[in-house]
């Protein structure tokens, strides 16, 4: 049985996810941790699925489908912000801080 | 052997997240987190996640990730000069943050599925064999989720829409 170490796997590529969100400043590699973060409950939908039923893989091709979405509005903020700011760095974005 | 398998995908996986974290260039980062998606979908089929492994090498590391290269290459970040980690003391917090997650996720992954509700052994592959590996999900997408199906198809028009009209040039 892989449940375990499935479970496992994607708690500890999650937690790879958060580290990555909050050490980083480059706007795009923070959306990639992102789907990192995606990915890893798609691990845990996945191993529960194999022992729940089908239902968890449906709800992975819905997750999937978010992600597509959340990447495409995701990347159309940003091209919009390098055009007024000529930077992905987040340290340069503070228009909301006051 | 089938544990031998996902182990090695599994520190694959793991080794390819952390070098997409630390590398300082994004197409770096972008091609580890390719090499962390195969490895995960190699994990689904031993999970017995056919379609969905499928799915992930397609959509997955196909559209979203050449859409994540396509937008580093459009905006020319391809060479960092300077890193963009934090400095020590967000790198300290941030590590702290990350331990109470993982302390956090150990507890939740450590529970199990009671046994009343758990299927059979092997029961997701007698179901592939019975109605092939897309018409077992299919047949609940179609049915019990066909609401939420259609609403994606909402959410995916709406993301198109968005997409053009935040990223289109001031008219």
């Amino acid at each position: 049985m892989l449940l375990g170490p499935a479970l496992g796997v994607s708690a500890v590529l999650f937690t790879i996810g958060v580290l990555g969100v909050l050490i980083r400043r480059n706007a795009i590699i923070i959306f990639m941790c992102v789907e990192l973060m995606l990915n890893a409950v798609n691990l845990t939908f996945v191993a529960l699925a194999q022992q729940l039923g089908t239902d968890g893989q449906v709800f992975v091709f819905f997750v999937m489908t978010v992600a597509a979405a959340e990447a495409a509005v995701g990347f159309a903020i940003i091209i919009a912000i390098y055009r007024h700011k000529e930077t992905v760095d987040l340290q340069n974005l503070n228009l909301l801080r006051g | 052997m089938l544990e031998a398998v996902f182990w090695v995908h599994a520190i694959i996986a793991i080794g390819g997240a952390l070098l997409c974290v630390t590398r300082r260039s994004p197409v770096a980062s972008a091609l580890w987190l390719i090499v962390t998606l195969f490895a995960t979908a190699v994990m689904y089929v031993l999970l017995d996640a056919h379609f969905i492994a499928a799915l992930q090498v397609m959509v997955y590391s196909g559209a979203i990730m050449v859409l994540f290269l396509f937008v580093i290459m459009l905006l020319n970040l391809g060479d960092q000069l300077a890193t963009d980690m934090k400095g020590w003391f967000g790198r300290v917090i941030g590590l702290v943050l990350g331990v109470f997650v993982a302390l956090e996720l150990w507890v939740i992954t450590s529970v199990a599925p009671v046994d009343q509700i758990r299927l059979p052994a092997g029961e997701l592959v007698r179901m592939a064999a019975d109605e092939g590996a897309i018409g077992m999900v299919a047949q609940s997408l179609y049915t019990t989720y066909l609401l939420p199906f259609l609403l994606t198809t909402i959410l995916l028009l709406a993301a198109i829409a968005g997409a053009v009209v935040l990223a289109k040039r001031r008219v």
